[in-house]
């Protein structure tokens, strides 16, 4: 078995399709930090077959990979920066999740909304402050009925009934709303795939059961989410929402010792 | 293009009919993009296949390959006799163009002249100014067949599935798959196909199978080694022809948890 030194000399030595693709797919199976700057690294070559694979090993990592995904959002590259939403998707870290709502909403990329929309379901919300938790939910809730109502491509929408389903898990109390829409869909959607996902939904709904919480590995810097939420919102629903809401969070993450 | 500047149906119908060939070229596109089925621009979309304006330096039409196409999406059953006589024009486009919108409105008139095309590959003039410098688009022909249930053709494809150019091959298994009782057979074809060196290969044959709906073939689809996208279209096109009308049964279920896991 090689070490993760050796996988990293392969990686940068690979010279055709194929070495690339098999030096990401081990270099991701050891699931090590190390890995993670060449994994990105990875993400700015023109290679989609190689792409997915560090997009599935950095997912693996998981969320010691977020802070230099989040990074590599602030760069220039647009195809690396619509991986680096993938993987961001796949992991489900909170600090994630303001880059996931704008991005399964308004990312000009099909495959960047479809996996965000599907990364919103699969949020970790049992890491967030329980007032901040459902602010975050609500926001989660109403991206999602927006693409599974606005959406173009019949994927996106898909998505989006897959990203319901997952935030039901934790957010019962969207029950009506989110059936609501399902209906809408199942009454008038033109793709026969997108109501078909919504039946399925339909049938896993009573035996889904809220994830198993892991442990939170590092304090998060809740208060940067929060401010992040709060210009998001105050850039598009002003009205639906009471901006009071607000201050209770504030009051509640600095009570809070993180 | 802002909002602006985009077309309306008059536009477009008045630009066919100006001189600016490449005005023209876009807007016979963008009728066909956006399905206007209103009778004027069908009208102007006809005559655009006769146009002799609009040519390469090899003699190809540009304007009668975009036109042909946009009718095929415009899906007018009237205008079924006119893409027949485009399967004549000596440009390998314009017939290529003709044989998928034959398919997409899916009449049987065509069948016999299709036939003719695949029976006597030389039976038209052909400058075929790009590679692969094939004597007719032979894929195309097939997968017409195919699609509009020409079982009368079966003989006339059976030897394609033998042909030297392997984009042909798996259309002619395609067909064959649609046409006869042997799905499985000419399935297996197909999923053999998923595991080409060529990418490109690969993407076809994603396409063939999401086309055809081959139940079998969603796990090999699933891992088929090509974008998430078009493995996503593919399940999605074998999801929705294996659909009962409550849409769940053990196949179905199957093929959304593979969909699930490459969104």
């Amino acid at each position: 078995m090689k070490d993760v030194d050796a996988l990293i000399k392969d990686l940068d030595r690979a010279d055709s399709a194929d070495s690339l693709l098999n030096a990401v797919k081990a270099l991701g199976e050891k699931r090590s930090v190390v890995a993670i700057p060449h994994l990105i690294q990875v993400l700015n070559f023109n290679n989609p077959g190689a792409a997915v694979a560090a997009v599935e090993g950095l997912i693996q990592i998981g969320v010691e990979a977020v802070p230099s995904l989040l990074e590599q959002l602030d760069r220039h590259n647009y195809t690396a920066r619509s991986w680096a939403i993938r993987a961001l998707a796949g992991i489900g870290d909170p600090r994630g999740l303001v880059t996931l709502l704008g991005a399964a909403t308004a990312d000009f990329a099909v495959s960047v909304r479809r996996a965000s929309a599907r990364g919103l379901g699969l949020m970790k919300w049992y890491w967030f402050p329980s007032n901040l938790r459902e602010i975050a939910q609500a926001e989660a809730l109403e991206a999602l009925l927006f693409v599974l109502e606005q959406d173009e491509e019949w994927i996106v929408r898909y998505s989006a009934v897959t990203g319901l389903q997952g935030l039901l898990q934790s957010y019962a109390q969207a029950t009506d709303r989110v059936e609501a829409a399902w209906q809408k869909i199942l009454d008038h959607d033109p793709v026969p795939a997108v109501r078909a996902r919504v039946a399925y939904a339909r049938q896993n709904l009573p035996r889904l059961t809220p994830p198993e919480p892991e442990p939170m590995p590092f304090p998060i810097d809740w208060q940067e989410i929060l401010t992040r939420l709060r210009e998001r919102k105050s850039l598009e629903r002003r009205t639906i929402s009471d901006p009071n809401n607000y201050r209770d969070i504030a009051k509640a993450i600095v009570c809070q010792d993180l | 293009m802002t909002n602006s500047e985009q077309l309306t149906i008059e536009q477009a119908i008045a630009n066919l009919e100006g001189d600016d060939l490449g005005l023209r070229l876009y807007s016979a596109w963008w009728l066909g993009r956006f399905r206007v089925k209103d009778e004027r621009a069908i009208a102007v979309l006809v005559k655009a296949l006769q146009d002799n304006d609009d040519r390469t330096p090899n003699g190809g039409y540009p304007l009668r390959r975009n036109a042909a196409r946009a009718l095929g999406k415009v899906g007018d059953a009237s205008i079924v006799l006119n893409l027949i006589e485009c399967l004549d024009c000596e440009d390998f486009y314009v017939r290529e163009a003709a044989a998928q919108s034959l398919a997409m409105i899916n009449d049987r008139v065509c069948i016999s002249a299709l036939c003719r095309l695949l029976e006597q590959p030389d039976a038209v003039p052909q400058p075929a100014p790009e590679p692969p410098f094939l004597a007719q688009p032979f894929d195309a022909l097939i997968e017409a067949l195919g699609t509009i249930g020409a079982v009368e053709a079966i003989p006339l494809i059976k030897p394609y599935l033998d042909h030297e150019v392997p984009r042909i091959r798996f259309a002619s298994a395609r067909a064959l798959y649609q046409l006869t009782p042997d799905g499985d057979y000419y399935g297996q074809i197909l999923i053999e196909g998923l595991q080409s060196p060529d990418l490109q290969l690969r993407r076809a044959v994603l396409a063939d199978i999401g086309a055809i709906g081959y139940i079998k073939a969603a796990l090999p689809v699933a891992e088929t080694l090509a974008e998430n996208s078009l493995k996503l279209i593919a399940l999605g096109g074998i999801l929705e022809q294996n659909l009962p009308e409550s849409y769940l049964n053990q196949d179905t279920i199957g093929v959304m948890d593979l969909m699930d896991a490459l969104l």
